[in-house]
């Protein structure tokens, strides 16, 4: 077991910041190399949830142990921070350096680590977001294109070598194609390396294809704990907290309305196409 | 560390001076700093105080909240007293030590500095502090309006107080969110000495530098495309009246100002 959640409460202070939204006895764990799925609401306390999880926020109480440690108590944060990475919303807006080497040395560098060892987790974090070492090492970061900013800035975080990858809506504000490319550049990772990824995103198709397990926030509380199948079965429960369930397992949901014997545990459109030749042959 | 940064102090309260033209107010500032400035006798500072204390009193603020707006400025205070101590000459030999002598003179005008400065703190608070920031610009273009046939860009010169004033909060939200980011990458911020602390800030400065010329772009942008053409022509929603209460607010300052500056 790698990361246990226990007991975490925090407070929404009207005086600290405007993005804080509280949580309220928040209770998980998390396997190495699980794919987890994190949805709710816009202010339901996603973004704070994983900003406490490597410790850029100080939960009010409970505990998180990472590692056999509670990074709640530790003075180390540093560790944490490179234990868990965490990728912001729009992570390009972060970039700062004249080269694109520099801007993703920038975390390794502050792990104080040597010049070679700087050198190769900045060409592996670069392989890993398909983007040529030789050819975008040297260039400045402001003048790539959106997709390849956001690469970049990921790139940067994937340097630390975390254990735990949260990523804030990876995918928000890019065109289709380069989207399905960040998506799979990641999905790839995971299964090259057994990290454990946490996924926030709205996109309820994303999650229901990638995560083996989904964690679903309303109003800072913990409301469901599931495998996709287990969650997006709950349609009318999602809609009431302003969630849904991916449309190819609506139009199944409705189709079951006609005919029983169909499944709703479908999330993709290949999956549901056999469902429904399997049925009308029948 | 960024939460502690105060912007507009305006605190709202039902008082005569809330109510009363933003004009009115910052003409009335300025009388009293022309005023502050010609006098120079302790018993006229003395009646300068009291106007301070029966304006607040009329703005129905809490006086510990006007002492505390001096607090930011507290070394420089110190440091004009300090200076005019020990380097201005003139009148008796106060007190010496070695090199150091503190005469007469400078200690009167140490002093005399040292409490112009916080009249005008304690003043100019008491009109951020009664005026919401919307009015003070509103206030602003219309006193600079007669200037604009000599080439004032009054409208713009308000309009870029508002857009600055409006854009404050989305910034310093925005540095939050950058330097969160970069900790996550394994920034510092917080320890080692001043030149390694001014060298981080780098992560967090070039972003948000970059971040607000798109945002400024983005408003350009915006405002052109819905015909914004400045001052010319403009209406407005809640268009500024003096009424009489106004008239005499400003005649009464003006008379007992004016007296201050005259007789003592």
């Amino acid at each position: 077991m790698l990361l246990e959640v226990k007991n975490l409460s925090h407070n929404y202070d009207l005086e600290s910041s405007v993005t804080d939204y509280s949580l309220q006895d928040i209770n998980f764990m998390i396997e190495r190399g699980q794919f987890v799925g994190l949805i709710g609401h816009t202010g339901s306390g996603k973004s704070t949830l994983v900003q406490t999880l490597n410790g850029l926020i100080k939960p009010t109480t409970g505990q998180i142990i990472i590692d056999d440690q509670d990074i709640t108590k530790t003075k180390n944060l540093k560790e944490v921070r490179q234990k868990v990475g965490l990728v912001f919303q729009y992570p390009e807006h972060q970039l700062f350096e004249e080269t694109v080497f520099a801007d993703i040395a920038f975390g390794p560098k502050n792990l104080g680590l040597t010049e070679q060892e700087v050198e190769q987790r900045v060409k592996n974090a670069l392989e890993v977001v398909n983007l040529d070492y030789e050819t975008f090492k040297d260039r400045s970061p402001f003048k790539l294109s959106g997709g390849q900013q956001r690469r970049v800035a990921i790139a940067g975080v994937l340097a630390m070598e975390p254990e735990v990858l949260i990523l804030d809506e990876p995918t928000a504000g890019l065109d289709p194609k380069t989207r399905q490319e960040i998506i799979a550049e990641i999905v790839n990772l995971q299964q090259k390396t057994s990290l454990t990824i946490i996924l926030i995103s709205h996109r309820m198709e994303e999650v229901a294809r990638l995560a083996d397990r989904i964690l679903v926030l309303d109003e800072g509380k913990l409301v469901l704990d599931g495998t996709s199948a287990e969650v997006f079965q709950q349609q009318e429960f999602l809609q009431e907290i302003g969630l849904g369930v991916p449309q190819i397992t609506e139009v199944l949901m409705k189709l079951k309305n006609k005919d029983n014997m169909i499944a709703t545990d479908i999330f993709t459109i290949e999956e549901a196409k056999q469902e429904i030749l399997k049925l009308m042959r029948g | 560390m960024l939460d502690e940064i105060m912007i507009g102090q305006y605190i709202e309260r039902d008082s005569v001076v809330h109510k009363s033209d933003p004009r009115t107010k910052i003409l009335v500032v300025m009388f009293f700093i022309t005023t502050v400035f010609l006098i120079n006798t302790f018993s006229g500072y003395f009646i300068l105080a009291g106007f301070i204390y029966l304006a607040t009193m009329m703005a129905k603020i809490n006086l510990k909240r006007i002492i505390k707006s001096i607090k930011p400025l507290t070394f420089i205070i110190l440091f004009t007293l300090v200076i005019h101590l020990f380097m201005t000459r003139g009148g008796d030999v106060l007190w010496q030590w070695r090199f150091l002598r503190i005469e007469e003179e400078g200690l009167r005008l140490g002093l005399f500095m040292a409490l112009r400065l916080i009249f005008l703190i304690t003043f100019t608070s008491l009109l951020t502090l009664t005026t919401s920031p919307l009015e003070l610009t509103d206030g602003l273009e219309r006193l600079l309006n007669p200037f604009k046939r000599i080439g004032v860009p009054a409208h713009e010169l308000a309009m870029m107080m508002t857009i600055a004033l409006r854009f404050i909060p989305t910034l310093l939200e925005e540095a939050q969110k950058i330097m969160n980011a970069q900790k996550a990458r394994g920034a510092d911020f917080e320890s080692g000495n001043l030149i390694k602390k001014a060298k981080s800030l780098i992560p967090l400065l070039v972003p948000l530098f970059i971040n607000a010329f798109r945002r400024a772009d983005d408003l350009a942008l915006a405002m052109e495309s819905r015909c914004y053409r400045g001052g010319e022509n403009r209406t407005r929603m809640n268009v500024l009246m003096l009424a009489t209460r106004d008239y005499l607010i400003m005649a009464t300052s003006l008379i007992y100002l004016g007296l201050v500056a005259i007789l003592l």
